[in-house]
Parts: structure tokens; C-alpha cells; sequence
């Protein structure tokens, strides 16, 4: 019997891949994940020509300033979203969360409760209903769909006791977060605005250069291996839901200020309108890939579309159908490249 | 005889101080003594083989030198201090690094990043990903390999990310590195440069444990063998001391005789003037298979042997509908025909029995007797369900003539053990009327009785006009039950042997050369 | 005795005898049946009403968990159907009639139908998660349902549509005649035929089942049309019961208690063995969760908070850390339980 030391032959097959030459493949090998979220913004540089050629004044500084202040709430939830669902997971709470810390601060604020010690108490409301979904998610083995829906449950009833119907806000400095804009010549900024941004910021610094956010990663491409490979993924898995309820405390805040009132029936199905905001901007739902940046794009393509439906005068109900073929194409997509990727092996 | 051409090194460093000492280790689970009092010694700079058939306790063994499993009894000693693991991390943490059949890496990350995952150099700005990929790189290149670490995981082949979990686990310091049957999916230039990788590791100093069914592959490498059975050690060897017929006959003692009375039957005539009950030409799969052709008569039992990997299971999806052919011919009687789907293959009297039991074979939560109907009440349609007199008929039938026990059609399919289950899903097939069978490894993993059982079924049916065809990694196996044996390698069919006119090292010194440029 | 602790609906049977038997301790009133103008009214009779329209979403959803799947669309399916129906009888010359009534609900149901192939057709052919791909229906299906009815909330003036809610048949509810059918029609099937076995091995394994000949794309389809279809009626349930096309409140919510009913009733969310008995009782426990709420003074809006607590207790129960937990307990081990159960395999 034979066991031939062999070296490899100049004909055979190099065992060790050398350096890939060509640049088309290197890239893609690098940065596989990264084209979705390329996709989305194409598609959003379309949408804008497309509605700037139509409507001849769409791409203005007024249109592009208002579509931040307009969505900022929804970018701090798309944030949080989105460390969730790299991770594998799905967070249907955050609509009612964001009502539940809205109508909460509201009521808090009408009794007199200075704005210091109202606005850290929306996040930790938030903070703690993640909380709970994540040590359900982790520590009793509950899909994140049936824990998460505990925690929609249950932010929404309590949204609910805590007034059966909206409340107007007075508070001053709630309301400067709203009434504020800084101008830049024609373009404005609003602090909620700023908030938004900076959470996206955070998030895509968290996400890239802390071991939290690698770790995040590692569970959604293989949680069992993340395990092995010595990872926090425990702690890991509960924090992202906790971050998720902080985003949702946060959007809270804006959105109050926003509308000038809390409103328990608010965010109703906002969830979906986060979660296609994410699939668009390029993460996989099955987790493991995904930016926060995309994301960002993600919700400016949802806001985008809504003005345009505005302008067009349509009724906002076409938006529901907009949104929800845009996911569908989405999806398919991936599950085309899925399915392509996995033929190739 | 096997020597390899090249002699093992001896160890670096021999003498006491072993890296690690398990003194009489006990795992007991509810109802099965997994590990009974087991000693093993590993040193620094050997390569070390861990043998035994399923269930001898090689993986009980490993997961607890991992801190998977805790111990009962015994004690476990690295580098001279006793130690008791309660998770991986402290299996880690003394040294000890794993890496599985199944890669623990995340595809979904960068070659770099799970190399240094969770190790990564970092400052006060976060993680310094320029000095991470540098480090990556300059670990994997210790090993020989030249990868870019930037790209994703999952763009390289089984065999490369092999190599990068190796290269994490020498990030992490390992003074003990275990593979878990490392070679089951890589073809021979693979193993070749793992090989080199592994011995470059062990002269370095760094204990190699290497878990694997491949017997050539374990005689190339290893410097000592264990042996279990059963949960107990059998005995402890440096290769040279321990020919290959000796370790089959440790491993798996003496249960060789009631196999043997069944080799009587193959040699049957076979008519070869009818037509075939298949044929395959030139069939084929891009990336998966080479075409391949092969033809089975009725009450023929042909064989198909070859290592892991050699394509013998993605021959016969190809031919039963599991996956589709991209190029070459099938015919069934004489008609060609295209097989698009496992029903259709079910249609045409071709059934075929998965490697892969757990995942492709049973259903798990349903009964006996509805494993068993399965397929019957598949091609009737959901419409027309088997009348209850018929189906305990047909279950009671295939109850008894397999000898499935306990014999209660009632019983959740996942509650039998391994060769019962293999048995009922034997049952399904057969309860199909085929006219080809094919069974795919149906006596992996279970005990020695109901190999027997099976095997004695298979020749049965042959003798009565079935036609089989038969996969095995055990080669003894085939060539006792099979009149011709198909041999594969490296995803292509190199030949088919009459199975009187060769023995077991025949056909392996057949599938060694055969269309190889270099010879022994 | 151990037998009939085992049995798989004796949890969620005993649940739900607690419940009630909690409630009448509470008010007695709670198990009063009394007859008037020959039909029977009391809090049980409300509660197998006014059950009807989650009884039928529920069953839709029983299959299609089976079969691991899940159908986020049913609220929306249920606003699309009332919306079609109650614009057909407000566009029709005759809103009274009775032929104009079962045209109206033929087209709803028949919509529905269409909507679940849609559903259908993307989790078993396209091959896309059921979560993502019903989901997409779930958003759109709302704008659809708004779009017919114009943004408007359609009201209508028709006995015969009111009858399906409100109506009485041999002093029962009619529409617990409607549940009561659907849940004997599919059972009888389901069992009668080899389709619940076939359904539950798709469930269990698919890849097993495909090798073994069985049509998994035909019958997981089948799962998600007659879900789309038990929705349809629902909705028009629904609708018949405020005589009114509500887009955006009709079915809102009731896919996720829908879900928890199936799992209540011992289906697992993993696909496999389903109990269609198992989701009735599961229905019954929320419907009558939901009245004990009412009736303590609670809104029905701030209810959920009582669900989430359900919900909790629900998957504690079920959740592997808890059954070690108690397994430990009960059997006083001092010694470290080999973690076997955590994905890994015991050598075979």
C-alpha cells in the first residue's frame, strides 16, 4: 500500500491559494457583504432622480432636511434594529416600546417631573423591557420572535394604563429638541436630527471597532462557534436587545418631541417599517451581515418614498404596498445570491 | 504490512513529561458507561491517533478534554497541574485547542478576523485592524500558508479554513492541539498539505491528537495509537508496533465470524443478458462529479468503495433523484429515462437509503409505523390513506422480518437506537417494492448484532431478484456482500472490480495507484 | 393517572378548567346561562362567539407551524376580506339580500384564498423564511385593505350580514357554528386522510420527507391557502360584528395571539405534531383571559400587559433551562449534570 510523498505537480491544482490576481475577485471576496448596501443606495440615488426629474424641485435642501427630521425617530430604532437582527435575532417590541417611553414621559413631564430625570427614565424603560427579551432570548431559549412579542405586549398595555389617550407635551426643553433648527445656509438641522445621527454614528463605531460588535457578528454567522472561539456571546446576545430597548426609549424621546404629545396607539406596525428600513439597507435577516450605515440608507429610501407619495398627493396607504413589494425584492435577491453562493460549493 | 514511505519522527521530547495525563477517567450517562476508568498520556512533539469504532468513546474522550463533559471519576493533569474543566473556555485557557469536523469558525468574517477573533490588537480608538490583519498574516504564514486575509471565510475551500482554524488555535498558544476527523472533506493534495502543516506543529513542540477513521491516513502520520472499545482503553502503541490488522481486530474484536458466513452468497451467477435494472452513462454532476458509468442487474449487488470524499454518495444521489445529473444518460430497463425527483425514482422502483440517518432518513417525532408507511403513503398521495388493517399488516411484516426492537410500532422512530432505526427506515424502502435499492453506509454506526441482521437481509433480498447497490467505508463489508465493487476517488470512478478476483488490499493498493502520476 | 398527566392536552385542558373555575369562584354570575327570546346569553356563550374569528385564524395557523412555518399576514387577510366584502354589499343596489351578502363574503373568502397562494407560493417555491415572506403581505395587505375601502371606514346596513356575527341558529351563536364546522372539516381531513401525517413528517424533517416521495411544496402551499382562507372568513366575522370595513383595526394583533394559542395548545413553533383540539383550548384560554380582564375593570387596550405575563409563564414552562432546573431539584444531585443537552451528541 502506498502512501506517495508527493509535491504537487506544476500541473495540479495549487493547494495553497496564491495571492488572487484578479481584482474583480478580490473584491468580492472582500467585501461580499458590503454590496447589498451598495444596492440600496443605487436604488436610492435612483428613487431621487427619478422623483427630481418628475416633480422638477424634489432634490432641494428644504426636501432633504425635512426627510431627517421627518425619520429620525425611525433611525435610531433602524439602529438598534439592526444589532439585533446581525446577530440573528428580531426585535418586534420597538414600536410599542417607543409609545410605552413616549406616553411615559408625557405623563411624567404634564405632573411637573423635570425633563433630567425624565429623559434618562424613557431610555432605562426601554433599557429594561430589552432586557427582558434578551434574558428570555438567551437564558430560557425563547425565540427572539415570541420573547420580543412578550415585550410588544407588554409595552403597549403599559402604554396604555399609563393613559388611554395622547398627552400634550409643554415641557421646554422637550420641546426645544423639536422647535430648534440650526441652519446651514438653506439646510437646517434639528437636535432630535443630530440624535439621530449620532446614534448612527455610534452604532457603526461600536459595530466595527469594539470586540461587542465583532462578537455581534460572530453570533450571527455561527453562535455555536462563536462559543468556542471564547466569545462573550451570552452577554452578547442579551445586550442587543437591551440596545434595541434604549433605541426605542430614545426614538420615544424624538417622536414625542416631534409631535409635541405622547400617544399610546403610536408605533403601531412601526416595527415593520424598521425592519424592511434594515432588509433594504442590505442586512441579512438570517444574521451574520449587515451595516448600520446601510441601515441609514435604508431609512432614507422609506422616507424618500414617503415624500414622494406625498408630493404625488397619493394616499399614504400606498405606501404600505410600496414598502412591502420593496421587501419582497429585497428578499428575493438575497435568496437568489443564497442560492447561487451555495450551488458553488 | 503498512509503513509509510516517509518513517515517523520521533517525538522531540520523550520521557515524563507529558503534556497530558488522564489517570482512570469515568463518564457515566443515564443508562450507558461511556468511559470506564480510561488512562491516556499525551506528549509534546507527537502525533497522537485516537481509534476505535462509533461508540468506543473517542468523541466522550475528547469532549471532556475540552470541558464539554465534566468527569466523574479520575483526574486529568496538563503540563504537571490537575485540572478540572467546567467549559471550553478552560479547556482553552490550560491549552488545549479543538478543531472540529465541522470548522468553528464564522464563515460570515474575514480570514483575519478569525484568526485574531476575540484576540485582536486594540487601543484606545477601538480595534487596530491594520495590526490584526498583520498579525493574521504573519501566524498563518508560520504555517506555510499565504492567504489574503482580508477576504470572507466562506470564499475559501473546507481544506483553507481548516488550515485557518489550525492557525487561530496557535494564536491562542495551544500546547495541545486536537482534530476531530480533519480529513473527511478534503481531497488527497489537502490531507498532503495538512500533513506538512501538522508535522511542521509537531516539531515545534505542540502535542498533536488526531481523531480518524482513515486507517492510511492514520499510519501516515501518527507517532503513538490509543485504542478503545467500549469505554475502555485497549491499549496504547507506538505505530510501528501495531500493524494495521491487529488495531482493525482490537477495535472491533472478535465479532469477525458471523459476518463471514454471509460472503457465501456473492458468489451467485448473475444474468447479465437481461437489461439492466439501471445504467448509467457518462452521469455526472459539475463540481460534485465526474461521469461516471455504472449498471446493475437484477439480484446484483454491486459496491461502491472509495474514501470519504471520493464522490461514492453523490454517484448514487445522481442516480435516484436526490440530485440531478448535468450531463450522461440514465436508463431504467432499458428506457432512458430522467429521474428529476426522489418520488419519481420511488415511481420507477428505485429507492435509496441516506448516509445521513439522522438528517435525511428518519422522522424522528412520528412512529415506527409511520416511518415505516412513509413512503407507501407518499406515492399513494395524500388523498387515499393506507387503511389501518393494511398498514398494520405491512408494519408487523417489516417489524419482524428486520427484527426492530423493541417491537412496538407505536414507539417514537427517536427513541431506537441507532441500528433499530436503521432498520425501520430498511423497512420503508423495502416496503416500496423496489427492484434497485440502494443503501448508502446503512451499517455506520451500529452495533455489530444489527450489522449483521442487516447485511444477512441485503444478500437475502439479492438472492430473491433485488437489485442493490451497496456503499461502505468498510471495505471487508462490500466485498463480502457485493459481485462487483465500483471504486471512486477524488470525485471520479476509476474502475470496477469483481469482487472474487480482489481482496481488501487490492482494491485499496487499486484505489492508491490507479491514474496517479507517482507510484510507491 | 401518569397516563392521562402525559396525555399532551391535559396541561392546556387543566389551564383552562382553572381559569374557569377561578372565574366563578370570583363572580358566579360568570357560568350563568340564561334563555331569552329562545337563544341562550351568558358570559360562556360570549365567550365561544366572540371567539370565532381567532378560532379560524388559529387553525390556519396550527398547519402552517406544522409545517415550520408561520403566517404574519392573517390581520391583513382579514381586513383585505372585510374591506371587498362590505364594498361589494355598499356598492350593490340591494345591501340586504341575501344574494348579495353571499356574493360579498364568496369574493372576500375568495381574495383571501388568492392572497395565502401568494404566501404560499413564495415559502415553498421561491424557498423564501415564511417570517420574511408573509411579512411582506402583513405591510402591504394593510394598504391594500385601505386602499378599497378609500381610507374610509365603509359601513353597511344588511341583516343578512349581520346575522354571521349576531345571529342565532337553534339558540346557539351562528358563528360558533362557523368554528365549530371549520375546526371538524379540517380535523376530519387532516386525520382522515393521510394529509396530517404527511403534514407533520414535512414538519419534522423535509429533507427526509423529500427523499421518502412525499409532494412538500404541494402540501405546505395547501397550508398557507387554506390560512389565507380561514382568515378570509374571519374577517368577515369581523366585519359583520361592527357592520363596518375597519382597515387598519380589523385583526389587529392576532396573528401574534393566534401564535400563542397554538403553542398554549402544545403545537411546537418547530414544526411537526400539531393538535388542532390543542389550539381550540388554546383559544378558549385567551378568550377567556381576555373576559376575566374585562371584567376586572381592565381596558381591553391595556389587556397585553396580561398577555405578556401569559406569554412568559407560557415559554418558562416550555424552556429547557427550567426543565433542568427542576429535574435538579427533584433529584437533589450534588454532582455537575454532564450539559449533554446543549447540541451535542451522546457517542452512539
Amino acid at each position: 500500500m502506498s502512501t506517495t510523498a508527493t509535491t504537487p505537480d506544476a500541473g495540479r491544482k495549487p493547494v495553497v491559494p496564491a495571492r488572487i490576481s484578479e481584482f474583480g475577485r478580490t473584491f468580492v471576496a472582500r467585501h461580499a457583504s458590503v454590496m447589498p448596501m451598495l444596492a440600496a443606495l443605487a436604488i436610492l440615488v435612483l428613487i431621487l432622480i427619478g422623483a427630481q426629474i418628475h416633480f422638477g424641485d424634489f432634490v432641494n435642501p428644504r426636501t432633504l432636511s425635512a426627510l431627517l427630521l421627518d425619520n429620525a425617530y425611525l433611525l435610531i430604532l433602524a439602529v438598534g434594529m439592526t444589532f439585533v437582527i446581525v446577530t440573528g435575532g428580531i426585535d418586534l417590541s420597538v414600536g410599542s416600546v417607543m409609545a410605552f417611553t413616549g406616553i411615559g414621559a408625557a405623563q411624567m413631564l404634564s405632573h411637573g417631573v423635570s425633563s433630567a430625570i425624565v429623559i434618562p427614565a424613557m431610555i432605562l424603560g426601554g433599557a429594561f423591557i430589552g432586557l427582558m427579551i434578551g434574558v428570555l432570548v438567551q437564558y430560557f431559549d425563547v425565540q427572539p420572535f415570541i420573547a420580543s412579542l412578550a415585550g410588544l405586549f407588554l409595552a403597549r398595555g403599559l402604554a396604555y394604563v399609563v393613559s388611554l389617550k395622547s398627552i400634550r407635551v409643554e415641557n421646554e426643553h422637550v420641546l426645544w429638541l423639536q422647535s430648534t433648527r440650526w441652519w446651514f445656509g438653506d439646510w437646517y438641522l434639528t437636535p432630535t436630527g443630530v440624535i439621530a445621527l449620532l446614534t448612527v454614528v455610534v452604532g457603526a463605531l461600536v459595530m466595527k471597532y469594539t470586540r461587542f460588535g465583532r462578537t455581534v457578528y460572530a453570533v450571527g454567522g455561527g453562535e455555536q462557534s462563536a462559543r468556542l472561539m471564547g466569545l462573550a456571546v451570552a452577554r452578547t446576545k442579551v445586550l442587543v436587545y437591551v440596545i434595541s430597548g434604549v433605541c426605542g426609549g430614545l426614538a420615544g424621546l424624538v417622536l414625542t418631541a416631534y409631535s409635541g404629545a405622547g400617544y399610546p396607539r403610536n408605533g403601531i406596525g412601526t416595527e415593520l417599517d424598521v425592519i424592511a428600513a434594515v432588509v433594504i439597507g442590505g442586512t441579512l435577516l438570517t444574521g451574520g451581515a449587515g451595516y448600520v450605515v446601510g441601515s441609514l440608507i435604508g431609512v432614507l429610501v422609506y422616507g424618500t418614498i414617503h415624500t414622494v407619495i406625498s408630493y404625488m398627493g397619493a394616499e399614504q396607504s400606498w405606501m404600505r404596498i410600496i414598502i412591502g413589494l420593496m421587501l419582497l425584492m429585497f428578499i428575493v435577491v438575497q435568496r437568489v445570491i443564497v442560492v447561487r453562493a451555495e450551488r458553488r460549493r | 504490512m503498512s509503513t509509510s514511505t516517509t518513517e515517523p519522527t520521533k517525538p522531540q521530547e520523550r520521557g515524563t513529561d507529558a503534556v497530558v495525563q488522564m489517570r482512570g477517567v469515568t463518564i457515566r450517562f443515564p443508562g450507558v458507561l461511556a468511559l470506564d476508568r480510561v488512562d491516556f498520556t499525551l506528549r509534546p512533539g507527537e502525533v497522537h491517533a485516537l481509534m476505535g469504532e462509533n461508540g468506543a468513546g473517542k468523541s466522550t474522550l475528547i469532549k471532556a478534554l475540552t470541558g464539554v463533559y465534566s468527569i466523574d471519576s479520575g483526574t486529568i493533569t496538563v503540563s504537571g497541574t490537575e485540572r478540572v474543566f467546567t467549559s471550553t473556555a478552560d479547556a482553552q485557557a490550560a491549552g488545549i485547542s479543538t478543531v472540529y469536523q465541522e470548522i468553528n469558525l464564522c464563515p460570515n468574517l474575514s480570514v483575519g478576523e478569525n484568526v485574531m477573533l476575540g484576540h485582536e490588537p486594540h487601543g484606545l480608538r477601538g480595534i487596530d485592524w491594520r495590526a490584526t490583519h498583520r498579525t493574521a498574516a504573519e501566524h498563518l504564514s508560520s504555517l506555510g500558508l499565504d492567504l489574503d486575509t482580508q477576504t470572507i471565510l466562506s470564499s475559501h475551500s473546507i481544506a483553507v479554513q481548516q488550515l485557518v482554524a489550525i492557525s487561530r488555535a496557535m494564536v491562542l498558544d495551544a500546547r495541545v492541539l486536537i482534530l476531530d476527523e480533519p480529513t473527511s472533506s478534503l481531497d488527497r493534495d489537502e490531507v498532503e498539505q495538512l500533513f506538512t502543516v501538522i508535522r511542521g506543529l509537531r516539531d515545534r513542540g505542540v502535542a498533536i491528537l488526531f481523531v480518524s477513521h482513515f486507517l492510511d491516513q492514520i499510519y501516515e502520520i501518527s507517532d503513538r495509537i490509543t485504542v478503545l472499545r467500549n469505554g475502555t482503553l485497549v491499549g496504547e502503541y507506538a505505530i510501528g508496533d501495531l500493524p494495521r490488522g491487529e488495531l482493525v481486530t482490537q477495535m472491533i474484536g472478535r465479532e469477525l465470524d458471523e459476518l463471514e458466513a454471509i460472503s457465501v452468497s456473492a458468489e451467485r451467477p448473475i444474468d447479465r443478458t437481461v437489461a439492466p435494472v439501471i445504467k448509467a452513462e457518462g452521469v455526472g454532476r459539475k463540481g460534485v462529479l465526474e461521469p461516471a458509468d455504472l449498471d446493475v442487474f437484477p439480484g446484483e449487488i454491486v459496491g461502491i468503495a472509495g474514501l470519504l470524499g471520493s464522490g461514492r454518495t453523490e454517484l448514487v444521489r445522481l442516480l435516484c433523484g436526490a440530485d440531478r445529473p448535468d450531463t450522461g444518460t440514465l436508463s431504467v430497463h432499458g428506457k432512458i429515462t430522467k429521474l428529476t425527483t426522489p418520488r419519481h425514482a420511488l415511481e420507477r422502483r428505485i429507492a435509496f437509503s441516506s448516509e445521513n440517518r439522522r438528517a435525511e432518513g428518519i422522522v424522528a417525532d412520528l412512529t415506527v409505523a409511520e416511518n415505516i408507511m412513509l413512503g407507501i403513503q407518499a406515492r399513494r398521495g395524500w388523498l387515499r390513506k393506507v387503511r389501518k388493517q393494511e398498514q398494520d399488516a405491512v408494519v408487523e411484516e417489516y417489524i419482524k422480518a428486520l427484527g426492530v426492537r423493541p417491537a412496538d410500532p407505536n414507539r417514537k422512530v427517536g427513541e431506537l437506537s441507532g441500528g433499530n432505526q436503521q432498520k425501520v427506515l430498511l423497512g420503508r424502502w423495502l416496503a416500496t417494492a423496489p427492484e434497485l435499492l440502494i443503501l448508502d453506509e446503512p451499517t455506520r454506526g451500529i452495533d455489530v448484532g444489527a450489522k449483521a441482521d442487516i447485511q444477512r437481509k441485503v444478500a437475502e433480498l439479492a438472492e430473491q431478484g433485488l437489485a442493490v447497490i451497496f456503499i461502505s467505508s468498510e471495505l471487508e463489508e462490500v466485498l463480502r456482500l457485493a459481485q462487483r465493487v465500483a471504486v471512486m476517488r477524488d470525485r471520479r470512478q476509476i474502475g470496477i472490480l469483481e469482487s472474487s478476483a480482489v481482496d481488501v488490499d487490492g482494491v485499496i493498493d487499486y484505489m492508491a495507484t490507479i491514474g496517479e502520476g507517482s507510484v510507491a | 393517572m401518569s397516563r392521562l398527566i402525559k396525555h399532551h392536552l391535559f396541561w392546556p385542558g387543566f389551564a383552562l378548567v382553572a381559569l374557569v373555575v377561578l372565574n366563578t369562584v370570583v363572580r358566579p354570575r360568570f357560568i350563568e346561562i340564561s334563555v331569552q327570546h329562545g337563544a341562550l346569553y351568558g358570559a360562556p356563550i360570549d365567550i365561544l362567539r366572540n371567539s370565532a374569528p381567532m378560532m379560524l385564524v388559529a387553525l390556519g395557523m396550527t398547519l402552517v407551524i406544522a409545517t415550520r412555518g408561520i403566517d404574519l399576514s392573517v390581520g391583513a387577510v382579514m381586513a383585505v376580506s372585510g374591506a371587498v366584502a362590505l364594498t361589494i354589499i355598499d356598492g350593490s343596489d340591494s345591501p340586504g339580500s341575501v344574494g348579495t351578502v353571499l356574493v360579498a363574503i364568496a369574493v372576500g373568502v375568495g381574495v383571501s384564498l388568492i392572497l395565502g397562494v401568494w404566501n404560499g407560493f413564495l415559502v415553498s417555491v421561491l424557498k423564501i423564511q415564511p417570517i420574511i415572506a408573509t411579512l411582506v403581505l402583513m405591510m402591504a395587505g394593510r394598504g391594500v385593505a385601505l386602499l378599497v375601502t378609500g381610507g374610509f371606514i365603509t359601513t353597511v346596513t344588511s341583516d343578512p350580514l349581520k346575522y354571521v356575527a349576531s345571529g342565532h341558529l337553534l339558540g346557539l351563536p351562528f358563528a360558533l357554528f362557523i368554528w365549530v364546522a371549520a375546526v371538524v372539516v379540517v380535523s376530519l381531513v387532516e386525520r382522515r386522510t393521510a394529509l396530517g401525517v404527511l403534514t407533520e413528517a414535512v414538519g419534522i424533517n423535509p429533507e427526509a420527507s423529500r427523499l421518502a416521495g412525499v409532494r412538500a411544496t404541494g402540501i405546505i402551499l395547501g397550508t398557507y391557502v387554506l390560512s389565507g382562507g380561514l382568515a378570509g372568513m374571519a374577517g368577515i366575522i369581523y366585519s359583520s360584528n361592527i357592520m363596518a370595513a375597519d382597515a387598519n383595526a380589523a385583526g389587529e394583533l392576532i396573528e401574534l395571539y393566534a401564535i400563542l394559542a397554538v403553542v398554549l395548545g402544545g403545537t411546537s413553533l418547530a414544526g411537526g405534531k400539531f393538535s388542532i383540539a390543542g389550539t381550540v383550548i388554546g383559544v378558549l384560554i385567551i378568550q377567556t383571559l381576555q373576559s376575566t380582564i374585562l371584567f376586572l375593570g381592565v381596558s381591553s387596550a391595556q389587556s397585553p400587559v396580561f398577555f405578556a405575563a401569559v406569554v412568559v409563564v407560557v415559554v418558562l414552562i416550555q424552556a429547557p433551562a427550567v426543565h433542568r432546573a427542576a429535574r435538579q431539584f427533584l433529584q437533589r444531585r450534588s454532582t455537575h449534570v454532564p450539559d449533554i443537552t446543549r447540541g451535542t451528541e451522546v457517542a452512539r
